[in-house]
């Protein structure tokens, strides 16, 4: 049963606090505790403990609830990342934590709790990561907290949430070969810029949008973090509830906006012509159409085929098609890294490895790798990168002067090959 | 928490992101006391050495965008920072700073009445920052009931830390 409406009709966001909070309904601004239905930490996580013991904690509120996914550092390149992996591994097995994702089952936190059916409609999940909005894929409440709020919430099994007002963005049209959803929400965020839904919840819909696949939801969630919004969400539908049929791992609560729900604003989006778009140095919103930036002839450096955004088996899949046969440019760093173990695995399995291998990239295995300037991949001062990634702010992936193009799957492997900023179509 | 909060001001500019106030190489440090060496290396080079306790920051619109990483408010709680204030915030730096019993004030138009040196004062309750050079002063909607509880008990781990104490305490002597 889905919560009644309030005279004018509920959002997505509005009926999933309404049910976390045991409320009949919820009014954007106001503030509500809601009981949380998964939990999810990475190595920030370790930043958790301390708190936790500090509060007087002694057990976890539902240890099948929680999920730790080590993914930023894995396996430890850093004696630092070696004691926050320590750290996690202890207090899970003090505190009797069953799902730890560790170094040979990892991946990616977002893409763990996506492929496994941790989070599915109806739920209310924090991860400490700005990128769980990902989850809101599933037509979940799904967003990113700090460490010693997850202290709280391991605690008590619930937090404060801000009722946030809910931004709709309606796509509709056909995206043309060789386009694909990055591109679409690169060109979404070109409109709403980086602080266009700060505190507000999102909700996507349209034709394009219903009949985008769950990676391709994960990858326009997932980029609603830069937005500056709480949330990302997408209507479950026979599609979100294919996906998790084999997978889910509790009972969902599938949800649907009203007909007459009350949006703060709405935009429409045509994509019947867009061509592929990049962002540009140094912001996700600084985003242009990709042939205009193909025109100024820009050299790279290395190409990152990798993070949570896009480096699902479809992703990579799309560009080993391109890479067959062709060469990584000479001077070209051209680093590939699967969004999880499971994936690194489906790679192995269709010759995805080797197509890339033997064209010269580097096939890494499953982590965050170049995506943060912490681990691999690093920048130097001047250096220009092509990357699948979500953030290019200044010193996002090493030295704060290196440039950073943010683009699709297809459109970084073109660029390995030509070396410089490439349209993908030209090598369809 | 009390009602006046009174502080030398560094200013900063619009969209300093949590990669500018502590970047992607420091994140596996836990000690606060060695993440405040770094702190706002990218935006600010010289604030970590010569900010001196009570300090407030006066930020353009979108202060602590980007990650989730709480390494930012602490590496400030850590300095000592008295109240980080901003046009506007990025949602999770908001949330992380005031968890850890920082005063995060929301104050449209504050950037442009501040310059580094200046001495603010935050009336929170009533919800007016000044300059006390200028004059020239901006309100901001105080904060709801739950966050200034939250403020006052220094944090989140201490309101938990009660709330817990208290339900062990009500099921009564073992
Ligand atoms: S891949 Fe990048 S954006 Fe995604 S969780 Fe890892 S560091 Fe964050």
């Amino acid at each position: 049963m889905t919560p009644s409406t309030r005279g004018h009709g509920a959002t997505l966001v509005e009926k999933v606090l309404a049910r976390a909070s045991g409320q009949e309904t919820v009014t954007p601004g106001e503030i509500v505790e809601g009981s949380v239905d998964l939990a999810m930490m990475h190595e920030q996580g370790a930043q958790t403990v301390g708190p936790f013991h500090e509060m007087g904690a002694t057990s976890v509120w539902d240890p099948e609830r929680v999920v730790i996914a080590i993914d930023h550092w894995v396996p430890a390149s850093t004696e630092g990342a070696a004691v926050l992996h320590r750290i996690l591994r202890k207090f899970a097995a003090e505190t009797g934590l069953p799902h730890f994702y560790d170094v040979g089952q990892h991946g990616i936190c977002h893409q763990i709790l996506a492929e496994n059916g941790w989070v599915v409609p109806g739920d209310l999940a924090v991860g400490t990561d700005s990128h769980t909005n990902m989850l809101g894929a599933m037509g979940a409440l799904a967003t990113g907290i700090g460490p010693t709020e997850m202290a709280a919430v391991l605690a008590l099994g619930r937090l404060w949430l801000k009722v946030p007002e809910t931004v709709h963005i309606r796509v509709d049209g056909r995206l043309g070969p060789g386009v694909t959803a990055k591109d679409l929400v690169l060109r979404i965020l070109g409109e709403v810029r980086t602080t266009g839904a700060a505190y507000r919840a999102v909700e996507y819909s349209g034709a394009t949008i219903e009949r985008l696949s769950m990676p391709e939801r994960f990858t326009i969630c997932n980029m609603t973090t830069e937005m500056g919004a709480k949330t990302g969400v997408v209507a479950p539908d026979q599609t979100t509830f294919d996906y998790l049929a084999p997978i889910a791992k509790h009972a969902m609560h599938p949800m649907t906006p009203d007909a007459d729900a009350r949006y703060e604003r709405s935009i429409d989006i045509r994509v019947d012509d867009m061509p592929p778009m990049v962002a540009c140095p140094f912001s996700p919103d600084n985003v242009r159409p990709l042939p205009d930036v193909v025109r100024e002839h820009v050299k790279v450096d290395q190409v990152f085929l990798g993070s949570c955004t896009n480096a699902r088996i479809e992703d990579l899949r799309e560009g080993a098609v391109l890479m067959k046969g062709q060469k990584v440019a000479k001077g070209v760093r051209f680093i590939v890294s699967p969004a999880s173990t499971r994936i690194y695995e489906q790679c192995l399995r269709e010759g995805i490895i080797e197509t890339f291998t033997e064209a010269g990239a580097v096939f890494t295995s499953s982590s965050c790798s170049a995506c943060f300037g912490g681990n691999m991949g690093i920048l130097a001062p001047d250096e220009v990168c092509a990357s699948s990634s979500n953030r290019n702010f200044p010193g996002r992936m090493g030295a704060k002067e290196a440039r950073i193009y943010l683009m699709s799957p297809a459109a970084v492997v073109a660029t390995a090959i030509k070396g410089e900023i490439a349209d993908p179509r030209d090598y369809l | 928490m009390q009602d006046l909060i009174e502080g030398r001001v560094w200013t900063l500019g619009r969209d300093v992101d949590t990669d500018q106030i502590i970047s992607g190489k420091y994140l596996t440090i836990i000690d606060p006391n060695e993440l405040k060496k770094h702190v706002l290396e990218i935006a600010l080079p010289e604030f970590a050495t010569r900010a001196r306790p009570g300090d407030i920051l006066v930020a353009g619109e979108n202060f602590g965008s980007g990650s989730s990483r709480e390494h930012a408010p602490q590496a400030m709680r850590a300095i000592g920072v008295g109240a980080v204030v901003a046009d506007s915030f990025a949602r999770i730096f908001y949330r992380n700073a005031i968890n850890l019993g920082i005063p995060t004030i929301e104050a449209r138009g504050v950037r442009a009445i501040f310059e580094t040196g200046d001495v603010a004062r935050i009336e929170m309750r009533s919800g007016r920052i000044a300059n006390a050079r200028t004059g020239a002063s901006v309100p901001f909607p105080p904060l709801p009931h739950h966050l200034l509880e939250l403020l006052e008990a220094g944090g989140l781990v201490e309101k938990v830390r009660r709330e817990l104490a208290a339900r062990a305490g009500s099921r009564g002597p073992p």
